[in-house]
């Protein structure tokens, strides 16, 4: 078949992955994903799916089908912001706020996600701050993200650093829990991927 | 009354005037809270994009030292005002008992570090605390000075309603208005009241969070508000600390005043407005006041 400009390229059975919508929803409640009718009440409700690649009601599909590499190397998950809109009012009670999660963990996991990209960037310093002194420096993730995505764009955020800062709402001193073996204790003995209850029939 | 306080870490830093009012007024009402010893970061939405199971040992340990004082009742509050928190916290709790391979897990970490977590915590929002376990009349007993004719959009955002609403309406939230009218303060009926602020959208794709946060106060400017109030420290940061760039990219002039419901209370109330933390806003809501005005 001739490929015209802006013609999508068709994919077939044999090039999707079966065992993708297992994996993503492999989360508590996650087999409910299979009873999506795709009302497309997600996407209408989600204030995001403007600025989204695929809207959220083409992600849902795309899991299910196997879409793999589209569905981890897509904005989508990223822009989630978490809001949890699309999540009370499916009618099928899919939890998608949380499938959303799981693909994030996933794309980071297997290491697909564009590399400068700021949120999944923000999302490893904040869990780096915080596994190591139990309590997050807004301060020093903020500063570290700017370094790893953008660091000229650090200028534009310099006025309001400095009112934050003489404010008081921003400091330099680092946040640290006094007793951090004990929580690193809980943590590494969590130290498993998300456990899967019950399977889904995909 | 007594409650555990779990203040997570923006009430120690960006919602730093959050913490200071909400202490300012619960001890002028004579609610009396003990911060949980120790506490650890919540997780926010970032633990949940990295590892699941981390992100619930975070918040067990939480809860597990919040169980700490427990003293021979049959639970223990714990009260988060940040919406983070107060979503994570709830999450997990409600998981632990609702999936049980997850509670033993969580069951087994703790162990390992010498703690333990019974399941007996209920996880509050200092609304849900001040509109059912206070009362709005009694509230309404320490107003000292009215905030009468100032006009307050009652911004809930997201994760005290949504998914878990478990003190108000998920679809139309009032426990926020109902509030600022014991006050004397007038609100006004807008949609947007649960809507997206953006999160932290605002700091990694600025284009799409700023965005999100120009639409809320715009249309809280729209409806002829003069404050909006907020209970959320990311929500009030995003709203308030963004206005130079919106002003700057979408051709306004924003000088709007977005302050934390409690501050809100504690001008009501007459304590001074160094302990209310309004001089860490970049807006006083002094200012849209109609003495400030004149």
């Amino acid at each position: 078949m001739p490929e015209w400009h802006g013609w999508q390229k068709l994919k077939y059975e044999a090039e999707l992955d079966p065992k993708f919508a297992d994996e993503i929803t492999a989360i508590p409640g996650g087999e409910k994903l299979a009873n999506c009718i795709q009302c497309g009440t997600c996407s209408g409700m989600c204030p995001l799916s403007t600025y989204m690649d695929y809207t959220p009601r083409q992600i849902v599909a795309m899991v299910r089908a196997g879409f793999k590499g589209e569905v981890l190397s897509s904005y989508t998950s990223w822009l989630c912001a978490s809001c949890y809109a699309c999540t009370v009012e499916c009618p099928k009670g899919i939890k998608i706020t949380d499938i959303m999660y799981s693909i994030k963990r996933r794309a980071i996991q297997e290491k697909v996600y564009p590399k400068k990209f700021p949120i999944p960037v923000l999302a490893k310093e904040f869990f780096g701050n915080v596994l190591r002194n139990g309590r997050s420096t807004e301060m020093l993730v903020v500063i570290k993200l700017y370094l790893k995505t953008a660091p000229l764009s650090m200028i534009n955020q310099a006025i309001m650093g400095m009112k934050l800062f003489f404010q008081g709402r921003i400091g330099l001193k680092m946040e640290s829990i006094k007793r951090k073996k004990e929580l690193q204790t809980v943590l590494n003995a969590m130290d498993k991927e998300a456990v899967s209850t019950g399977k889904g029939t995909l | 009354m007594s409650y555990t306080y779990f203040p997570g870490c923006s009430l120690k830093g960006l919602g730093k005037a959050y913490e200071e009012s909400l202490l300012s007024v619960f001890d002028k009402l004579g609610i009396e809270m003990t911060e949980i010893e120790d506490w650890n970061c919540c997780g926010a939405t970032s633990y949940n994009s990295m590892d699941e199971m981390k992100a619930f040992g975070l918040s067990a340990r939480n809860l597990a030292l919040a169980e700490k004082y427990l003293q021979g009742a049959e639970s223990v509050d714990i009260i988060a005002p940040c919406a983070a928190c107060y979503l994570v916290l709830n999450k997990t709790s409600r998981y632990l008992k609702e999936y049980p391979e997850i509670g033993k897990q969580v069951h087994d970490a703790l162990s390992e570090a010498g703690l333990s977590y019974a399941g007996l915590t209920n996880v509050r929002h200092p609304l849900d605390i001040l509109q059912n376990d206070f009362g709005l009349d009694k509230i309404k007993a320490h107003v000292k000075q009215p905030l009468k004719g100032l006009k307050v959009a009652c911004y809930y955002g997201c994760q005290i309603v949504r998914p878990y609403s478990t003190f108000d309406n998920q679809a139309n939230p009032m426990v926020m208005d109902n509030l600022m009218k014991a006050l004397g303060a007038e609100v006004i009926d807008w949609p947007l009241k649960t809507r997206c602020c953006g999160g932290s959208l605002t700091g990694t794709v600025q284009e799409v969070g700023v965005r999100l946060s120009y639409i809320i106060v715009k249309e809280a400017q729209k409806r002829g508000a003069d404050v909006v109030a907020t209970a959320c420290p990311l929500c009030q940061f995003n709203l308030e600390c963004y206005q130079d760039k919106m002003s700057g990219w979408y051709k306004d002039n924003l000088k709007f005043p977005v302050a934390y419901f409690t501050q809100l209370m504690g001008m009501a109330f007459g304590i001074d407005h160094k302990k209310l933390g309004m001089h860490r806003l970049f807006v006083p809501p002094k200012a849209a006041t109609p003495e400030g005005r004149i």
